[in-house]
């Protein structure tokens, strides 16, 4: 069950919020922007704890798609971008808005499909030739169409497919502009195939008949990034709480209880800050 | 089928519980929506009263517009609040995105034309009626529509539910000017969202169960208490 965790600091930050609505001011806190893939995974509710209690910093997470997600930030709306577009990640610190950007873990893109198969791709290893095959065959796939780091990347394997998925809009290819759980609810009840983080499928429960029908392809590999929002673009940006909360990310104490993180004994998510 | 039973089961396990997770959310809920509505009716209760017993410039296009923002999307609204609010934004300097105090204005802006428009028509009619006996006694049209907004409290009782209903109801809002942060902008409404997204289907629309309870409650004792009241001053 998702409601249990971390009671009394729950409770108090409820008290609190009746009694000092507006303000917030007594709290240290940052305001983190970053993925429905690392929130709905449940790996926020796993680290965050570890963090708070270590230095009293509380972590805010607003959880929405990578584009939507260094768009709140552009406007200064975030202390920190945890993120896993490392093309629009790189764009956003060579535009002035980001300071350094810092690897922290990585994992895969999977591509789920019902278990009728229509494209006949399960089992397969070559994720291009895979679309290919669901192109040819016009089986349904959901994508997410909502600039998320998976829509970026599933966006890019279309490319190396040779495959304009445009074409089959209305059709066989279906933008729904949600975040991945509503894009996996929607491939369960249509029996699609879909891209999907591994992160938000282990935590996902309502699967119906999707299975993984892809993956090990190195092509699917899903890196995530963390940036500190430029404290030059915008003076109210906690500099020094926001710098403390990557240091410990990269940390091998954050790195650790990164890859401590496991649903069903199965880790979620590979730490290699330290790689680079 | 099999999934509304399980719901139900769920919803009597939180409940019954008192997962404290699910207290606070409940309580920030509350605080929300009921802050939204007192504010809402502070400003719509007299704009409504002006508007069925004021005689200005503007009066009907007036009328006009407050029957259309009762049927503002949320999503909208949450979006204009956003930009507003954001550090980009004209009063970024407040710093109240993604809090509370957010949450409540986005709501007020919802609710303030649905008390208006209602209770603007319920105090014409009642103006229609008692409209000359009260032009007799020598009111003016403030004192007129203050006298009106009191005696139709009662009606104006079911106005000010329908705009609680509207706050707690919506999703669209709060979840962009809050961002539904775990523990401080996460109401019941924002967390069905979340649960539908991560595909717990059974949690989610036991939530739905836990927060629909919550609003026949408070409606049931909204009418308790009129009920009470109207019997004691006949």
């Amino acid at each position: 069950m998702a409601l249990k965790h971390c009671v009394h600091t729950r409770i108090g930050a409820a008290a609190a919020a009746v009694i000092a609505a507006p303000g917030w001011s007594a709290d240290r806190f940052i305001t983190v922007a970053s993925t429905t893939s690392t929130e709905q995974s449940g790996l926020f509710r796993h680290l965050l704890p570890v963090f708070e209690k270590k230095s009293g910093i509380q972590v805010r997470v607003v959880a929405l798609g990578t584009g939507q997600a260094l768009d709140m930030a552009r406007r200064g709306d975030a202390d920190v971008v945890f993120v896993h577009d490392p093309a629009a990640e790189e764009k956003f610190v060579a535009g002035g808005y980001g300071l350094r950007r810092n690897e922290v873990m990585y994992n895969d893109f999977i591509l789920v499909g019902p278990k009728s198969d229509p494209a006949k791709v399960a089992g397969g290893r070559d994720i291009v030739a895979a679309l290919r095959a669901i192109q040819a065959a016009k089986a349904p796939f959901v994508s997410r169409g909502d600039k998320s780091g998976t829509h970026a990347a599933e966006l890019r394997l279309w490319k190396l497919a040779g495959v304009d998925p445009v074409s089959g809009r209305g059709n066989w290819y279906r933008e729904t502009g949600s975040g991945m759980g509503p894009a996996l609810n929607t491939a369960s009840s249509l029996n699609a195939y879909l891209l999907a983080d591994r992160g938000t499928w282990l935590a996902f429960k309502n699967r119906g008949d999707l299975r993984i029908a892809v993956e090990g392809d190195r092509r699917l590999f899903n890196q995530y990034g963390i940036i500190l929002v430029n404290p030059a673009r915008h003076a109210h940006v906690k500099q020094a709480a926001g710098q403390q909360f990557i240091d410990w990310v990269v940390s091998s104490e954050g790195q650790r209880a990164i890859a401590d993180y496991r649903i069903g004994g199965e880790q979620l998510f590979f730490p290699n800050a330290a790689a680079r | 089928m099999q999934e509304f039973g399980r719901s139900g089961a769920v919803a009597l396990g939180l409940v019954t519980g008192l997962d404290s997770d699910l207290l606070a959310i409940v309580a920030l809920s509350l605080q929300v929506s009921l802050s939204a509505v007192a504010m809402a009716a502070l400003i719509g209760l007299p704009l409504g009263a002006a508007a069925a017993v004021g005689r200005f410039p503007g009066r009907r296009p007036l009328i006009v517009l407050l029957n259309a923002f009762m049927g503002l999307p949320p999503v909208v609204v949450g979006l204009v609040i956003y930009l507003l609010l954001s550090r980009a934004g004209p009063l970024g300097h407040l710093g109240i995105l993604f809090t509370p105090a957010a949450m409540i204005l986005a709501q007020t802006v919802l609710i303030v034309p649905i008390i208006a428009a209602l209770s603007r028509q319920v105090i014409e009619d009642a103006w229609v009626e008692y409209g000359e006996q009260l032009r007799s006694l020598g009111s003016g049209p403030a004192r007129s529509g203050f006298t009106l907004l009191w005696d139709t409290r009662f009606s104006l009782l079911t106005v000010i539910l329908a705009g609680l209903g509207r706050a707690s109801a919506e999703v669209g809002a709060v979840m962009i000017v809050g961002g539904n942060i775990d523990g401080v902008t996460r109401v019941m409404t924002t967390t069905i969202a979340l649960e539908t997204s991560k595909g717990d289907l059974p949690l989610a629309l036991a939530l739905g169960i836990v927060l629909i309870t919550l609003v026949f409650a408070l409606n049931a004792s909204a009418y308790l208490i009129k009920e009470a009241v109207q019997r004691r001053h006949g």
